[in-house]
């Protein structure tokens, strides 16, 4: 479904991917793991149009992304940010169903309210919290906000780019359980990144590495303890020894 | 000698970058207004935000003005037994030149800085990728409803600043220099012409095109981290002010040249 070809992206005088190939088949939930500042961000944000590659070809369906209509395109697409992103401006339940009041999924304020309160109760989420704003909320809430806004247009494809960055393990669990639950129930394609290990287990049918600007392991998350790769070993273990430079 | 021309060369070349670049975002941002859809809430806000909010700062620093104008004027012409000029000078001086420029350097202080701040920590915070991810354009949702409303509303706090400012010079006048309420009120109205209330007018939307132009451009060029939003909102306010006072001077020219 989703196939990214050679994808190469350097900005100033860092080579950040460095011909990327990654498949994402459809219904499939691809966790990508790698260290701090090695493109994972990127890579999902050249698949969205917010990063233009220098190189190489990213298709969705067979169609390659820069020649499609965006709006329809992004309407398939629900993320969660890594800080949340949410709208300062807007009450929480504004910003779940910031989709649904506008543009080409535009539905009647009172049927946008009804699913955004719905999409809340989804996450954990009372009525109560749907008239605050988003800084009156905990980390965790605002992720969960998050997570409601990602799906609240029934999305094919939700990207989750670190989801549990900054949260107690406790918070981090239930966001890795809603996760895994709403991409099984919704039947959804998702790409997640991170470098939690228990997000990656929690989440992933299958993992892929990135490293130094490539694609390094791919394989289904219960294999990935035995790989033999010492880049993945060293990576999914913690350890500071290895082919991985400790300080970058 | 090769070197100096070259950081010369150099220079010369990021600044057409920069203004090429501003040009570009300029054209995008008029461009969307005569693309759908159109956020009409947001404009509501940014009317609310940048008119209603601005008029107790807008009234303060005109009524203040206007009040110093006339005993300065009064001082000054008190030296060639002219003290009569004053209603006059306070008023062609206010609608003219002070009126404008101080409302459109207040409103460079006060909404430039907050559009830029927000806008860049939108960025920052990744909510400008959030819109887009959501189907939203960032100018035609951020940027188009603010300099629009910048440029319309400026217009009546430039007007409603020459009126305080000339009520400054008032009161001043009667209370404190010993002027005939009437005979100051007449003179004003008899010696201010349309051509320089339709200037004034004309300032103000230009100074409120270029304010809000200038926050929004800085607000989404903005660097990461605390450091590039500070960055942003200062230097988005001494571009603006620097702008406004250019064109001020290119009005003026372009009205009141013999």
């Amino acid at each position: 479904m989703i196939t990214l070809t050679d994808v190469h992206k350097t900005f100033g005088s860092n080579a950040v991917l460095r011909g990327v190939n990654l498949h994402v088949p459809k219904g499939e939930s691809m966790v990508v793991i790698g260290g701090s500042g090695t493109g994972k961000s990127v890579l999902i944000k050249s698949v969205l149009g917010l990063v233009t590659p220098d190189a190489g070809t990213i298709t969705v369906d067979g169609q390659d992304v820069t020649r499609t209509d965006r709006d329809a395109f992004l309407a398939r697409f629900g993320m969660l940010f890594q800080g949340g992103a949410l709208f300062d401006s807007l009450p929480v339940w504004q910003n779940v169903a910031f989709r649904l009041l506008r543009g080409s999924l535009k539905k009647p304020k009172d049927e946008a309210r009804g699913i955004a309160l719905e999409k809340l109760r989804r996450v954990g989420l009372t009525e109560d919290v749907a008239y605050r704003l988003p800084a009156e909320l905990s980390g965790g809430m605002q992720k969960r906000v998050g997570l409601a806004r990602a799906i609240a247009a029934e999305p094919e494809i939700i990207f989750f780019d670190e989801p549990t960055t900054g949260l107690d393990p406790i918070m981090a669990g239930v966001i890795n359980d809603l996760i895994r639950e709403i991409v099984t129930e919704m039947g959804a394609t998702a790409i997640t990144i991170t470098h939690d290990m228990s997000s990656v287990r929690a989440i992933a049918d299958k993992v892929a590495m990135l490293h130094a600007g490539k694609i390094r392991w791919t394989g289904p998350v219960a294999d990935m303890d035995s790989s033999d790769d010492p880049y993945v070993d060293q990576f999914i273990h913690g350890r500071a020894e290895g082919p991985i430079a400790a300080v970058r | 000698m090769t070197a100096a021309l070259g950081s010369l060369g150099a220079a010369v070349l990021g600044l057409l970058a920069a203004i090429g670049r501003f040009a570009l975002f300029t054209a995008e941002t008029l461009s969307h207004l005569a693309r759908p859809p159109f956020y009409g809430r947001e404009f509501a806000l940014a009317v609310l935000n940048i008119g209603f909010f601005s008029l107790p700062v807008v009234g303060l620093t005109a009524l203040f003005t206007g009040g110093a104008l006339a005993l300065q004027i009064y001082a000054g012409s008190a030296r060639f037994s002219a003290e009569a000029v004053v209603p006059q000078i306070v008023a062609i001086g206010m609608v003219r030149e002070l009126g404008p420029v101080l409302v459109g350097l207040m409103i460079a202080a006060r909404v430039t800085s907050s559009i830029a701040a927000e806008i860049a920590t939108m960025k920052v915070t990744e909510q400008i990728d959030a819109l887009v991810t959501l189907s939203t354009h960032p100018m035609k949702y951020l940027t188009l409803p603010r300099v629009l409303a910048a440029t319309l509303v400026m217009p009546v706090l430039v007007g409603v600043g020459d009126i305080i400012g000339i009520f400054g010079g008032f009161l001043v006048g009667t209370e404190r220099l010993g002027f005939n309420a009437a005979g100051y009120l007449q003179n004003t109205a008899d010696f201010l012409e349309p051509l320089d209330v339709i200037s004034s007018l004309v300032k103000g939307a230009v100074f409120g095109f270029i304010a809000a132009l200038m926050g929004c451009y800085y607000g989404i060029h903005s660097d990461r981290g605390a450091m590039g939003v500070g960055r942003a909102t200062k230097t988005s306010v001494v571009a603006a002010a620097i702008l406004i006072l250019a064109a001020n001077f290119i009005l003026t020219e372009a009205f009141f040249s013999a």
